[in-house]
């Protein structure tokens, strides 16, 4: 249905009179509308909602002229958007004085995070604005278009109207898209900014200014092996090494949460055992706790005088410091994230599991094939087809899982020896999270977040694109 | 030749015993390992003895003083758990109706009204979705200063709420089940498409709303960094994901750790009650709307 917009246009372009589709059939081109525009519609280009005040349709017309006053005076007044607009290609030109205190002499200063963001604001306001231009000219024309018919152009009634019928996408998607562009898409963007600035802890943008660096920080980061003076560089060093782990981890516990979460389902689905919707209850509890009230827990029953070291004690053993030791710290988080991570694939994977034929079973029994050929020539093969999707879900949301390593190690053992700002059981994320919150390089944190999602983006696009849900949307239908 | 295959439907059905027996036995044990913790955090709740001493399990002496010093004892200058419970109760009923409605109205637009920009809006749903979100945390934070809302329970409310229309993938997947010909009929017969949206989709639609009310209502007594970011030592403010957050850290955990364990219980029971409805419910929407 979306393909018809382009055949709708270049009907359009060769009969300007038939039947209108009011989002379809009416030039979308700007150019369409100045072509075929009478000399009030044309002077809409300029005075906004002209058209329509003309042809009767006060206050749309009204509102549209409003809105621009509005943004022209946002521009323009002191401390508007050119002004933002100056200051984010400069990012701030005065810095707070070092002698400024409570007591000190208080001067009017720049600050280069607001600066950013505010220009940044202002940028999505041109753009928001351009839209709302652009729908003025439309609706302008669409009321010349009318009054040539020789029809009324709607009424404001019939425009609200029209909101809750034709148009009621624009209604239910205003407010959402507004919160997403404040409070993600600005975000993202701000970000994104920051990741080519010198913003980190040494130009902190209040008293010493932040400049645009452009690509040097992607540089240092990706940069492999050593500088040109003989020094390890620590930020490629750290990056590398971080990725490496996070990618074993993100491997490792996708495949092991998976193969181990079906079979229990499996042990469970078994034929004779009874009480099957106990034990899926028991297990299903653990994963109905919050995850950071289970693995607090867990991180005071593992730490050196926690309840499992006590335990062993007991015994006479000398236990290790669980997440102390680099190796063992590495182990122990992945099988606490099995423990946490094993009740869901089961949830998961128990329908699917009762879906496969029975028949492929029963063929492989009568050729006298034991269990474990049957999990590994039936099974894992009907199931790894089935949920690709959800593999790669997991194998991203591994690569980011916070909670886990952040809330039983925080990164560590060794922080802070060889790498930067990063320890042994460090992930992407909870090093970028200490880069913003600890050692407040922004700059560079930002940098890592571009990587993790190129990262995360190259594993989803390419099996979200290859598939069907995504190729075959309307077909279901 | 009869009696042998006595013997040997006899041993068949031993084997299967056997392995019945085994598994019970491997599920025992497996299911002890998953609720050990929980079970012992309870133990400990109800433990009269303060401290963290962890090297015995069952208490010496019982007594619910943990629980009762919860909600009148103040942790932290004057704020009690109850403070906590209440600052979470209020942000998440406001981020529950705000969320619920975006979700809604996002996944019904993208599942049954057709528009130019719908695949464009879905395609950048779809990669925003993939930065992460710590990312742009320090953003939010100067955003919120440049409103002025930052340290007040508002700015919680709002920021948990803002971005819930990205969430539409499950409630779409849903309302795609829902017959076209039931909103073509309607239209027929003169129906808007608000119409369909308020009398046609969202009654036949409710396992769908209770799991999105719900999983709204979860999300702000889950997160324990993002309130920390915004709240910063405003303690009064804070949730109980990072109040029971500050009880554990290093300096409050030898005093606290029973009332934490305490502290657990009581979000963990209702948590796990509303995530196991929530889990019926979602088995219910996969089923599809209308049967047969």
């Amino acid at each position: 249905m979306e393909n018809n917009t382009g055949n709708g246009q270049n009907n359009y372009q060769t009969t300007p009179c038939h039947e209108v589709d009011y989002d379809r059939a009416l030039p979308i081109v700007l150019g369409q509308i100045f072509t075929y525009g009478d000399l009030f519609t044309k002077l809409s280009f300029l005075i906004m909602g002209f058209s329509n005040i003309i042809r009767g349709q006060i206050i749309k017309g009204f509102i549209f002229l409003l809105t621009e006053v509005m943004f022209f005076y946002f521009l323009l007044m002191e401390k508007g958007g050119t002004y933002h607009l100056d200051r984010l290609i400069s990012l701030g030109t005065t810095p707070a004085s070092q002698a400024d205190g409570p007591f000190g002499k208080i001067t009017p200063n720049d600050d280069s995070r607001k600066c950013l963001l505010y220009g940044i604001g202002t940028v999505i306001i041109i753009f928001a604005f351009l839209a709302l231009w652009a729908e003025s000219l439309k609706s302008g024309y669409e009321a010349q278009y009318f009054v040539a018919k020789g029809k009324r152009p709607n009424s404001f009634y019939r425009d609200i109207q029209i909101y809750f019928d034709k148009k009621i996408y624009r209604t239910l998607l205003f407010l959402p898209i507004v919160g997403i562009s404040i409070f993600t898409i600005t975000p993202i963007i701000f970000m994104i900014c920051i990741g080519f600035t010198n913003y980190n802890a040494k130009h902190n943008g209040y008293t010493k200014l932040v400049d645009w660096i452009g690509f040097d920080m992607f540089g240092k980061v990706l940069h492999m092996g050593k500088d040109p003076d003989g020094t390890v560089n620590m930020f490629s060093h750290t990056f590398w090494s971080v990725l490496g782990w996070t990618l074993i981890w993100a491997v490792a516990t996708t495949f092991l949460c998976y193969i181990f979460g079906m079979i229990l389902a499996m042990v469970i689905n078994r034929k004779g055992i009874k009480f099957k919707k106990f034990w899926r209850t028991l297990f299903i509890t653990s994963v109905a706790v919050p995850q950071f009230v289970s693995l607090l827990i867990m991180r005071s029953f593992l730490s050196e005088f926690g309840l499992l070291n006590s335990f062993l004690r007991n015994f006479g053993l000398n236990p290790p410091d669980w997440l102390g030791d680099s190796t063992l710290a590495k182990v122990v988080v992945i099988v606490v994230n099995l423990w946490v991570g094993i009740p869901y694939t089961m949830l998961i994977t128990t329908g699917i599991l009762m879906n496969i034929p029975a028949e492929l079973y029963e063929a492989a029994k009568v050729d006298g094939a034991n269990a474990v050929t049957t999990f590994f020539k039936i099974t894992l093969p009907y199931m790894i087809f089935v949920t690709t999707p959800y593999l790669i879900q997991q194998f991203i949301g591994n690569i980011n899982n916070f909670n886990v390593i952040y809330l039983l190690t925080g990164g560590g053992p060794n922080m802070d020896t060889s790498k930067y700002q990063a320890g042994d059981t460090d992930l992407l994320v909870t090093w970028l999270y200490k880069l913003t919150t600890d050692s407040k390089d922004f700059n560079l944190a930002s940098v890592i977040g571009m990587l993790i999602f190129i990262l995360s983006a190259t594993f989803s696009l390419i099996t979200y694109r290859s598939s069907g849900s995504y190729k075959n949307e309307e077909e279901f239908q | 030749m009869s009696e042998n295959n006595t013997t040997k439907f006899r041993s068949r059905r031993k084997a299967q015993n056997t392995a019945d027996i085994v598994t019970y036995i491997l599920l025992s044990i497996l299911g002890f390992m998953w609720v050990f913790p929980f079970i012992i955090i309870i133990l400990i709740s109800f433990r009269e003895e303060q401290g963290m001493d962890l090297s015995y399990i069952i208490p010496r002496t019982f007594s619910v003083q943990n629980y009762i010093d919860l909600f009148t004892k103040p942790i932290v200058s004057n704020t009690t758990f109850g403070v906590w419970f209440k600052n979470t109760l209020l942000i998440s009923i406001v981020v529950t109706i705000i969320s619920t409605f975006f979700v809604l109205s996002v996944s019904f637009t993208m599942s049954r009204i057709r528009f130019k920009m719908r695949r464009t809006f879905m395609n950048i749903a779809l990669i925003l979705g993939m930065f992460p979100g710590f990312m742009s945390m320090s953003a939010i934070y100067i955003i919120l200063d440049a409103f002025g809302m930052l340290g007040k329970l508002t700015s919680l409310m709002i920021c948990y709420s803002a971005s819930a229309g990205l969430g539409f993938y499950v409630a779409k997947g849903f309302f795609d089940t829902i017959p076209k010909a039931m909103d073509e009929a309607a239209w027929i017969d003169g129906a808007t498409k608000w119409t369909v949206f308020t009398k046609i989709t969202m009654p036949l639609s409710k396992p769908i709303i209770v799991y999105t009310v719900l999983t709204s209502f979860m999300g702000p007594w889950m997160d324990y960094i993002f309130v920390a970011y915004v709240m910063g030592t405003h303690s009064d403010k804070y949730t109980v994901a990072r109040g029971l957050y500050m009880m554990i850290d290093r300096e409050h955990a030898q005093k606290m750790y029973t009332q934490f364990c305490a502290g657990a219980v009581v979000v963990s029971i209702p948590l796990a009650a509303v995530f196991l409805s929530m889990q019926k419910c979602y088995t219910e929407g996969l089923s599809g709307s209308v049967k047969g």
